[in-house]
């Protein structure tokens, strides 16, 4: 038997977190902000997950929202779909849930460096993005040109609005935004998110393409960005699986011989390509 | 052999005894009230003894709830020696190992493997549906503290570790093996070797490059066509280690648990997320899935081959599809 390994009893046990506050975002969606009790940092890389916990309901991977350059806290944004969303919906500030990880392998930060990121937004795709887009901007001097994209159905979808015209109105990031199916509201751009690559400007072979949203996208923004020129392993998507143990075991997240909660959730188009059943 | 176990069993009360027994036709692994209920002659059991270190349900950790919620994790695990593990479930124990206490060791599972022994025994009798001889698990050198080879009249037994050495030393009685003796165990497992009724056409070492260009295959959609999707063949599977993550409350509402219980890929939501889109939503899918670990994915995460050969799907399976040897037979001749 191999037993060079010390076993962690905290594999399947969360740490226990606080509200510290809960906000509406949208119709379905929210986003809290958590501490853990033990005061320590979560100590995530932006496009990792956690498991949140509520007891008597179950666990889900949630992808982190904010930055790992925001200390004290961190920031979950969540839609209510399932049993432990929908529960979570229900609580107020000052509940106690369950936090398991930082999981996953998250954004290849070190092969963005000194680069330019054109970061591709579909509806949720923007939640485990804003951790990358605020990272980058506080972080700026590291990085090259910030272009961001975000697309959702219709103008009362659009998520974390406040941030959204700060990213607008920022000289050092580039935002574009557009939506499906406007309103009498809308003044902006109509139309799928893939129209917007027609109004940016890029130098393809310095840009990493990091694309999040539902798989139908994927598709779409993918052959833009190979028309783009973008080479396909600067080509980065996040896969969504049903990750329930986060460790390498259950199964659940299996894509051919990939456990998603371990060499993923973040791959490259090159390495997608090779992944029958990813996309 | 008898006095062996019983005095097992009445010295070492503190243990769990464990052993195979006979259950109306069919063979199992339990507790031994006495050595009269051990078979050492068996094809098959039901279940792996892979139950004993990753239980059908386990419980993970305890939750109070309220207020302060507060929360009480659970490793628990009893001494257990199993007597009779054949080598192919050894071998399926190899892998086991591999994936829980590898990478991000299992705390739950280390417990319960570290407090067992191990004394296998040679199949003598194979079922008609294992093919172990393809596999090269009929026999094990490794994973057992004991092993056990019925030469007729008496056992020879190979020691595998030092833990099964004092345990013998202590509790059998034992003489060195003679030349003849020696012999004799060869002939049973040589003889055993010729009663497998399954073989593949092809050397274990192949599979893994076989599937590698099968994947689109028609003989995925045409075997899968008649699976229930009922998941027996994931259930009796000595290798498969797939788990379901749960919350239990308690009837007062104030605390509860949370445990692991068995799953398989080859049940319909296995990889189905919240928002109702399932990753592999089909059969020939899920079948293709299956046949994958068992012949290349765990194979290339691990070191070991994913199958043992033990026949147990095959056994299992109602729509009679379920054997591995079955489908790499077919890709290969296709």
């Amino acid at each position: 038997m191999v037993m060079q390994l010390t076993p962690k009893a905290s594999l399947h046990l969360p740490r226990l977190a606080e509200l510290v506050r809960v906000e509406s975002l949208a119709q379905r969606e929210k986003v809290f902000e958590l501490k853990l009790k033990d005061g320590e940092e979560l100590g995530h890389k932006p496009g990792q997950f956690v498991e949140v916990s509520l007891f008597g309901i179950g666990e889900a991977p949630i992808s982190i929202s904010s930055s790992p350059t925001k200390k004290g806290s961190f920031e979950l944004a969540i839609r209510a779909t399932g049993n432990v969303t929908n529960a979570l919906h229900r609580l107020d500030k000052g509940a106690t849930v369950g936090i398991r990880g930082p999981f996953g392998n998250g954004f290849p930060l070190d092969e963005f460096r000194g680069k330019d990121v054109l970061v591709v937004a579909g509806g949720l795709g923007l939640f485990p993005l804003r951790s990358l887009i605020n990272y980058i901007r506080d972080n700026r001097a590291d990085f090259g040109r910030l272009t961001v994209l975000f697309g959702c159905r219709a103008p009362a979808e659009r998520l974390f609005c406040d941030e959204l015209c700060k990213w607008q109105d920022c000289k050092d990031t580039e935002f574009l935004e557009t939506v499906d199916v406007g309103d009498d509201s809308w003044t902006g751009s109509v139309g799928v998110i893939t129209t917007l690559f027609l109004k940016i400007d890029i130098e393809p072979s310095n840009t990493y393409a990091v694309a999040v949203g539902p798989p139908i996208m994927y598709r779409f923004v993918i052959a833009e960005c190979v028309k783009k020129g973008i080479p396909e392993d600067q080509i980065i998507l996040s896969l969504e699986r049903r990750m329930k143990c986060g460790v390498g075991k259950c199964g659940h997240c299996q894509i051919n011989n990939v456990y998603v909660c371990q060499e993923g959730p973040v791959f490259t188009y090159a390495e997608l390509k090779q992944l029958k059943e990813a996309v | 052999m008898i006095n062996f176990v019983d005095t097992l069993i009445e010295k070492k009360a503190a243990e769990e005894i464990v052993g195979v027994k006979a259950s109306d036709s069919k063979y199992i692994f339990g507790k031994l009230a006495n050595a009269g209920e051990l078979c050492l002659n068996y094809d098959v059991t039901l279940l792996p003894p892979k139950k004993y270190f990753l239980p059908q349900r386990e419980t993970v950790f305890k939750f109070k709830l309220g207020d302060k919620p507060s929360l009480e994790p659970v490793a628990e695990a009893k001494s257990t020696i199993l007597i009779g593990v054949h080598p192919y479930d050894i071998k399926a124990i190899e892998l086991c190992d591999a994936v829980f206490t590898t990478i991000n060791p299992d705390p739950n599972y280390l417990l319960k493997r570290d407090k067992a022994t191990i004394i296998g025994t040679d199949c003598l009798s194979p079922n008609p549906k294992a093919f172990c001889a393809s596999l090269d698990t009929a026999t094990t050198e490794s994973g057992f503290d004991l092993m056990l080879t019925d030469i007729g009249d008496s056992y020879v037994v190979a020691i595998g570790t030092a833990k099964g050495d004092k345990l013998l030393k202590k509790y059998a009685k034992t003489r060195e093996a003679t030349q003849s003796e020696l012999a004799g165990r060869d002939g049973q497992r040589k003889k055993a070797l010729g009663e497998y009724k399954v073989s593949l056409n092809m050397s274990p070492e192949e599979i893994p490059g076989l599937l590698e260009v099968s994947w689109g295959s028609p003989v995925f959609k045409e075997k899968s066509e008649p699976c229930l999707s009922c998941g027996s063949c994931v259930m009796v599977c000595p290798t498969c280690v797939c788990f379901d993550v749960q919350d239990d409350v308690a009837f007062t509402l104030d605390k509860g648990e949370r445990y692991r219980q068995w799953d398989g890929c080859m049940l319909v939501d296995f990889a189905k997320v919240a928002t109702g889109e399932n990753f592999r939503d089909d059969k020939e899918k899920r079948f293709r899935h299956r046949m994958y670990r068992k012949g290349k994915y765990l194979q290339e995460r691990y070191g070991k081959l994913g199958c043992v050969g033990c026949g147990r799907c095959a056994l299992a399976c109602l729509a009679q599809i379920a054997s591995p040897a079955e489908t790499f037979n077919l890709l290969k001749a296709s």
